[in-house]
């Protein structure tokens, strides 16, 4: 049973809580969005519209649900963990039946007032269930195999529906996500090796059923020049202006390879790029310090939790997003495959800004409540 | 609790393990970016500027050809053409529809442009439809509004005031081909000419210019957004000729109908004032191409229009060519001015008899009556004592059968026979070849081009070579006015004998040109006539007398031929008539040729600066 003398059950009204939440936190949230806004700003030729300006009403909207987020209970949210995966692979299931389709998949879902992605919230739902079953888990019981059978399916299940879609990236995004969760639970060594040894096989027998966009996609990450206007373009075009760009960039707004539509997707995926250009070597370095800061600030986070449940949730949702950024970033460096990812609360995008501020607001709400008292596995077995 | 604290400090090894791989992975992608950004800087910073930066060309004026006052005579003027930018169209069918009620388009262009709005981009123009006339273009600009994306625009194209006129001096230029664009790639902008023949084609890279070049800042799709830097290109020089035009004008007029030419030239410093050519064609027909049935018309005329019958056409001189075989008879010693030789109309040589023109003989004659009177028999005896190598020395000399140094593309050499050259051709030379030579028949044959430098150099005594070019890009060339040609090695006195025997062929009574005098007696013209058989008259049809040269069909009829200068005793122009099948040189060239140099000595362009005044009653060239 629960230990009074250990979890001393901080109690704080409303004010208190907001006084707990991480503002140094917010603020690196608030410069990597402004980085976002400088870069949206050049996207659009030196104009705040048609992205700038929508990207800051959209972040201000984000933080306000971050922080309100952030005051929600994490036991209610941990209540709220399960529901959010049945929910999400609903709407997973919904978008492979009815869903919207953009570049030869179907990912979208129409709500009018915006186009919702659902496996950007299936990821979130994801880690809370997962962070939900290991937190009940004993050590004993992390032993047994068997005990891991749940919740390797309810990865496998959205990771497939994803590939269903198809989506690749984000299929492979999602499935190291729970590899993550179930490397920090404490799962043994061995055990992912069981996992992870079988997969040049499955990749042989995966790429012989691949789409053939997704097949291309490939041919061309490992042979670029070889289609220069074809698939290869977006690659190589990318290099170019990263390179061209050099140490201290072509300045604000010079960027030639973006401004004159040679760099394609310049807003969404290759927003890097564009800072890259502008800012050159310098630049580009700085954003990644500033996302390494976010990262660690996640971290840190997670070890300052003092539940289990609450650890596994901040790790997941910075696993999250370290994923999403160095997707994006190999990508646009040429070093893995394109993969339609964009760079969280820089690219331009409202769906993506809204599951990422909401994931931010779960991580805040660890932060706010990394010292309630927690049930947790009954140990006494 | 224990375990509690077991798994959280197992979740914290495992945490910090996933956060210090992240951060190395972030770290790796930040050397990536070094790589990329610093280390391969230089390489995509050259890919990049390739990327957005086109250079293009801009394409020079070509110079204009002048005449020797400055008249033009071949310029570049806007030419009015239709272009269809796709992208400005609702609809490029019902556009091309809507043009077609204006300007009807067929079936082939209907398929061109479709195929060329295919290859290129939605705002590169397309060529509609070049040299529109000024009411289909008004037609155009009035409809605007029906009719979105055509653009009229001004492109240049060559033109030639003066038409066929000129066509065989100025030539004509087409658009290039692929070997030309591979040696200039300036030659592959749309729109640019090459010159293809005359002084447009020997001063082509001169009237061509240098192109000027621009670069340009173009995007993805290859719209021009801005200009970079611009060097402009330098225009063509203009080319002055030694010409008169209105003289020329005057020439061609004079030559009517006839399927000739003559030329006029500055017997002392060579300059060419008139070279014409009867018929001829127009030279801006070649700028949009010829089309077949054009082309097929051409070649298929007998009085061939498309060869600059001055430079090309060859003929045998006739009696024209006495002169030379006097002079060479002269310098031999062969001869001397005094020695008569009598003519009973004929000469016989082993068993075959040479005629003279006159039927009953001239009796005795000494070399100016001979000249005078073109006793055929006279110089068959003449070229017999002197033989054929010294006459073709002296013909040489003198500018027959030797390429000229005009500068005009497409001269031909003519000939003058040899010994050497018939034996060289595996045949004996006889002394009936050298005979027949002695009155410019046989293998002789000479250009109109040719006839004029020799009347030039018998009146000068100097090596005079005719050409054509007077100023480059405004400059007097160095030789164009030189007359310092270097002396032919022939004396005074030696000349003076031929001189007077031209004089008298025109100016004394019994003369065979008096045809050719001129009107007002204070000027003397000196010439010398020519009839040249095209073929053989047998001596059957001969003796039965009813040989009528006249009756001939055309093509058989002899070349009229007729050399001169004038003033006799000053001269300063020098002039040759060539009238294809024009019967005899007495009756047909000699009066053409008194009514040229009254003209010229009207115009008397070597002495003027600007041209004359049009003359008010204009001498009607055939009374």
């Amino acid at each position: 049973m629960m230990d009074r003398r250990i979890w001393r059950e901080p109690s704080f009204d409303l004010m208190g809580k907001v006084l707990q939440v991480n503002w140094l936190y917010v603020i690196l949230l608030c410069a990597l969005a402004g980085v976002g806004y400088v870069a949206l700003y050049s996207a659009a030729g030196g104009a705040p519209e048609p992205y700038a300006t929508r990207h800051a009403v959209r972040f201000g909207i984000g933080l306000v649900i971050m922080v309100a987020i952030a005051l929600v209970d994490i036991r209610v949210i941990a209540k709220l963990a399960w529901p959010a995966w049945v929910g999400g692979v609903f709407l997973l299931v919904l978008v492979l039946r009815m869903g919207h389709v953009g570049k030869g998949a179907q990912r979208w879902l129409e709500l009018g007032f915006l186009q919702l992605q659902p496996s950007e919230l299936m990821k979130l739902a994801l880690v809370l269930a997962l962070a939900s079953w290991f937190h009940r888990a004993s050590w004993e019981r992390m032993g047994n195999p068997l005990f891991l059978i749940p919740p390797l399916i309810a990865v496998l299940i959205p990771v497939g529906l994803i590939l269903k879609e198809p989506n690749l990236g984000t299929a492979a995004i999602t499935a190291m996500l729970g590899a993550a969760m179930f490397f920090a639970a404490g799962v043994r060594w061995w055990k992912f090796l069981l996992v992870v040894l079988p997969i040049p096989l499955l990749g042989q027998f995966a790429y012989a059923h691949l789409h053939n966009y997704q097949r291309a996609r490939i041919d061309t990450f490992l042979h670029p020049e070889s289609d220069p206007l074809g698939a290869g373009y977006n690659i190589i075009q990318s290099k170019i202006a990263l390179g061209s760009g050099g140490m201290w960039g072509k300045g604000f707004l010079q960027g030639t390879q973006g401004h004159l539509d040679f760099l394609p997707e310049k807003q969404t995926d290759f927003i890097f790029t564009m800072i890259g250009e502008e800012f050159g070597f310098v630049g580009g370095v700085a954003v990644l310090a500033l996302l390494g800061l976010i990262i660690v600030g996640g971290m840190l986070i997670a070890l300052r939790c003092r539940n289990q449940f609450g650890r596994l949730v901040a790790l997941g949702i910075s696993c999250n997003f370290f994923l999403y950024v160095f997707v994006n970033i190999a990508m646009v460096m040429g070093v893995i495959p394109v993969g339609g990812v964009p760079l969280p609360l820089v690219s331009h995008g409202g769906s993506a800004m809204l599951t990422v501020m909401v994931g931010f607001g779960i991580l805040m709400s660890v932060h706010v409540h990394r010292d309630v008292a927690f049930a947790s596995a009954r140990d006494d077995g | 609790m224990k375990r509690e604290i077991e798994r959280a400090g197992v979740f914290t090894r495992r945490a910090l393990l996933l956060g210090g791989g992240q951060l190395a992975v972030l770290g790796t992608l930040g050397v990536r970016l070094y790589q990329v950004q610093v280390q391969d800087g230089a390489r995509y910073t050259t890919l990049a500027d390739e990327n957005r930066i086109s250079a293009r060309m801009i394409a020079p004026p070509r110079g204009r050809i002048l005449d020797r006052f400055g008249t033009l005579v071949a310029g570049s003027s806007t030419n009015w053409r239709a272009v269809l930018i796709a992208e400005q169209a609702d609809s490029v069918p019902a556009t091309l529809d809507a043009l077609s009620k204006l300007l009807p388009l067929s079936e082939n262009e209907r398929i061109r442009i479709d195929r060329e709005l295919h290859r290129k981009r939605k705002f590169i123009p397309v060529l509609v439809r070049e040299f529109l006339t000024w009411d289909e273009m008004a037609a155009i600009e009035v409809n605007a509004p029906d009719l979105p994306g055509i653009v009229v625009d001004a492109g240049t194209s060559r033109n030639y005031p003066f038409g066929s006129g000129m066509a065989h001096i100025v030539g004509y230029v087409a658009p290039p081909n692929e070997a030309d664009v591979a040696d200039d790639p300036l030659l592959g902008l749309p729109g640019l000419r090459i010159g293809r023949a005359g002084m447009e084609k020997f001063h082509d890279l001169g009237l061509r210019g240098r192109a000027g070049a621009v670069q340009l800042e173009v995007n993805a799709v290859g719209r021009v957004i801005r200009e970079l830097d611009r060097q402009d290109g330098v225009p063509g020089e203009d080319v002055g000729l030694t010409l008169d035009a209105g003289l020329q004008q005057s020439v061609l007029k004079l030559l009517g109908d006839e399927s000739a030419s003559a030329v006029v030239m500055d017997c002392r410093n060579g300059e060419v004032l008139a070279m014409a050519t009867n018929p001829s064609f127009d030279p801006a027909v070649f700028n949009a191409g010829v089309s077949q049935a054009q082309w097929l018309e051409w070649t298929a005329d007998r009085r061939t229009p498309l060869i600059n019958k001055a430079t090309s056409g060859l003929y045998a001189p006739g009696s024209t060519f006495k002169m030379a075989v006097a002079l060479a008879g002269l310098e031999a010693r062969a001869i001397t001015p005094g020695d008569r030789i009598g003519c009973p109309g004929y000469l016989d040589l082993g068993d075959t008899r040479f005629h003279c023109w006159r039927k009953g003989g001239h009796g005795m004659l000494d070399l100016r009556g001979g000249l005078k009177n073109s006793c055929d028999v006279f110089f068959y005896e003449v070229a017999r004592r002197t033989g054929i190598d010294r006459i073709a020395a002296m013909a040489n000399r003198l500018g027959l059968g030797v390429e000229l140094e005009l500068d005009l593309p497409g001269q031909r050499p003519g000939l003058i026979p040899t010994r050497q050259w018939r034996i060289a051709k595996g045949h004996a030379w006889n002394i009936g070849d050298t005979v027949v030579s002695g009155i410019g028949q046989g293998f002789i044959q000479v250009t109109p081009l040719q006839l004029a430098t020799y009347a030039s150099r018998i009146a000068s005594g100097r090596g005079v070579q005719p050409h054509l070019t007077r100023k480059l890009a405004g400059v007097m060339q160095p030789g164009a006015e030189r007359d310092d040609w270097p002396a032919l090695g022939l004396t005074d006195k030696l000349l003076r004998n031929v001189r007077e025997g031209m004089w008298a062929v025109v100016n004394e009574p019994g003369g065979t040109a008096p045809l050719a005098r001129l009107a007002d007696p204070a000027v003397q013209l000196a010439g010398k006539t020519g009839s040249a058989q095209v073929r053989r008259v047998s001596r059957e049809l001969r003796e039965s007398g009813h040989f009528d040269s006249e009756k001939l069909p055309w093509e058989y009829r002899p070349h009229a031929l007729f050399v001169a200068y004038a003033p006799y005793d000053a001269p300063r122009y020098a002039l040759a008539v060539v009238i294809e099948h024009g019967n005899a040189g007495a009756a047909a060239a000699a009066p053409m040729a008194r009514d040229i140099m009254s003209e010229v000595l009207r115009r008397d362009p070597s002495n003027r600066t600007a041209p004359p005044p049009a003359q008010v009653a204009a001498a009607d060239p055939r009374p």
